[in-house]
């Protein structure tokens, strides 16, 4: 082996950032577009805050374990 | 996206949005990444098969559960949860976490000194090469098979749940396994599996958050339970006095001796599936480290898996039925809860996450499947018995190939059962008749140094004939049942566990009786295959948190209580 390899922790901050964002930004949209037949519960705007728990997680993650870095 | 959309059919459980189908297509993306950018990673055989035994303790640990974590698992327990309620957790607590433990604390020193490549790769070195080609052959043939049943099923879900054509789901997830295991080898295998093990967890935690809030929290929702079904839905132990006093019809005997002391058993501790994650641990006590932090997470599944069932029972305004009605009838089955749970909460984006937890748990059991495979293939199969000399880069090259030829036998079996949809049960119980006996014959040549190589072969062998042939007389006569899992109450379940603990004692009676007739093997031979014989290297000067005896007796805390609180 050469080199050092990038942290697997790197890959899942990124997956989770990503996918945070999407999530976040799908959910700030409905706040603001409500669709015709809502989720159950969908007054508690769960892809908001769910979408920004990931993302901030991710971005640690992402940070913590740059390339490089680690 | 035009041909995607025009293979898919028009009767669907759930809807994607535009941002849901960038989610699952950005998985899709990044497991690839993995593969390519660690293609350069897998050059030796170490690296290839045993992924250069260099995986922190977290590494192996989360890898280990992630293997198990697959799709149908999850889809299967919640269903089985709605079904019997909360006693389907028994097989996540006390049918996982004794055998997780057990195998960190008393048989991981022995695999891990002996650093053998394999589960059958020990058998040779305990018993001899008769063992590990039953053991060898009988585990690559039924790992490819339930590969692709296992591949069959999930497309299934996807074609009910998404509306995807079967042939998409089939080709598109099982090549990119091909690709990212057949590039990167375990390595690959195992960072993409601790990548699902977080996505499974991020897409399917708010179910039971947003569900346990609907409900009015943990005891509005047992009240709910025991008027929509019966009190002993809300209990794991009380009801299992008797085979007719709890919905699964077991007796505590069954969930003890055969789920907990035998299948479980066997399972965590024998099949390589689960096994060669830890095997690619850094060092020994990380390999003993990894199954417990496993056991951890093991014991929190539930809470994704088994909640959303019963919150099924409670929140659901249909009654959901067997698979068998629901075929005839159209209305949703068991098996649907979770896939429902996910649209009754989940908005464009988070469906997305939940979806792609779902095939993020499909590919992970099927990767876990494949590169088992390969591994035997190459080190138990083709190498003793095919072509033992060759170069190091040949076994690599040849573990490469049979990932691709291993996927595509599962593609074949899928197309198989495709058309003769019996053959999924006959699969799954052949894959059973093998758990039981292997584990009485590792078991013992772990732990008793008199068993001889023909006492395990004659064991393993006669243990899995007796497991067939209790499985053959009840598919012939049914009324046998009663025999055999000891009442004319049991059902199909009772079965399972009761021919597990029959053919693990024929196992163990059989090695007992020829090895005390035949020539055991020298102790010299057996240093470092054996208790006792074997001088185990002590954890070294670490601070306690640090040892995995300290965090074995916290899951074992943990584990008391959660069955005493649940009781």
């Amino acid at each position: 082996m050469s080199g050092r390899v990038i942290s697997i922790w790197f890959f899942i901050g990124l997956s989770l950032l990503v996918n945070g964002i999407l999530i976040l930004g799908a959910g700030i949209w409905e706040v603001f577009n409500p669709p015709e037949n809502p989720v159950v519960l969908f007054q508690l705007h769960a892809s908001v805050w769910w979408g920004a728990i990931l993302s901030i997680f991710g971005l640690l993650y992402c940070l913590r374990f740059a390339p490089g870095r680690a | 996206m035009m041909p995607v959309l025009a293979m898919v059919i028009p009767t669907r459980l759930v809807h994607l949005s535009g941002v849901d189908v960038v989610i699952i297509a950005f998985y899709f993306a990044l497991v690839l990444a993995i593969g390519f950018y660690l293609r350069g990673r897998a050059n030796t055989g170490e690296d290839f098969f045993m992924a250069g035994r260099e995986m922190t303790a977290w590494v192996a640990g989360l890898s280990f559960l992630s293997a198990n974590l697959g799709a149908l698992e999850l889809m299967g327990w919640a269903g089985s949860a709605y079904q019997y309620g909360i006693m389907a957790a028994h097989w996540y607590w006390v049918g996982a976490i004794p055998a997780m433990l057990f195998l960190a604390l008393v048989m991981m020193p022995f695999y891990y000194i002996s650093k053998t490549h394999s589960v059958p790769g020990y058998l040779k070195l305990r018993f001899g090469e008769p063992a590990r080609a039953v053991s060898a052959v009988s585990f690559a043939f039924m790992t490819v098979l339930m590969s692709g049943v296992n591949m069959f099923a999930m497309a299934k879900v996807m074609q009910i749940v998404l509306g995807w054509d079967i042939n998409f789901s089939i080709w598109v997830s099982s090549l990119t396994v091909a690709i990212y295991v057949g590039l990167g080898g375990l390595r690959s295998a195992i960072f993409n599996e601790v990548l699902q093990f977080f996505l499974i967890w991020a897409g399917a935690l708010l179910i039971p958050i947003l569900g346990l809030y609907e409900a009015g929290g943990w005891n509005n929702l047992k009240v709910q339970i025991t008027q929509r079904a019966s009190e002993q839905y809300v209990h794991m132990w009380s009801g299992l006095g008797h085979f007719n006093t709890n919905p699964m019809g077991i007796h505590w005997t069954g969930i003890v001796f055969g789920l907990a002391a035998v299948i479980s058993m066997g399972y965590w501790t024998t099949d390589f599936l689960v096994v060669q994650r830890v095997l690619a641990a850094k060092d020994l006590r990380s390999a003993e480290l990894a199954p417990i932090i496993g056991a951890g997470f093991k014991m929190m599944v539930p809470f994704i898996v088994i909640l959303p069932g019963l919150l099924g029972l409670a929140v659901l305004p249909m009654k959901l039925v067997p698979e068998s009605v629901a075929a005839v009838t159209g209305a949703h089955s068991y098996n649907d809860v979770l896939p429902l749970m996910l649209a009754r909460y989940c908005g464009p984006g988070l469906l997305g996450l939940g979806i792609t937890a779902l095939i993020a748990g499909f590919m992970s059991g099927m990767a876990g499947n494949v590169s088992a495979f390969t591994t035997v293939w190459t080190y138990d199969i083709y190498r003793p018995l095919i072509n033992p000399k060759a170069t190091d880069h040949h076994y690599v090259n040849m573990g490469r190939w049979t990932t691709i030829v291993g996927v595509l036998i599962s593609i074949g079996t899928a197309y198989l059962v495709m058309q003769f949809a019996s053959i999924m049960d006959y699969v799954q119980a052949l894959f059973s008749f093998f758990i039981a006996p292997l584990f009485g014959t590792v078991l013992l040549g772990m732990l008793w140094k008199r068993a001889s190589g023909a006492g395990g072969f004659w064991g393993l062998l006669s243990g899995t004939l007796s497991s067939i042939g209790m499985w053959t007389w009840v598919k012939v006569d049914p009324s046998a049942l009663r025999y055999v899992a000891l009442s004319p109450y049991a059902k199909g379940l009772a079965q399972d566990m009761y021919q597990a603990l029959w053919s693990f004692i024929v196992c163990v009676i059989v090695t007992f009786v020829v090895s005390m007739m035949t020539q055991p093997k020298t102790e010299a031979e057996l240093t470092g295959l054996v208790y006792g014989l074997t001088p185990i290297p002590e954890v070294g000067n670490v601070p306690l948190y640090e040892k995995p005896l300290f965090w074995a007796a916290i899951v074992v805390t943990v584990f008391f209580i959660l069955n005493i609180i649940f009781w």
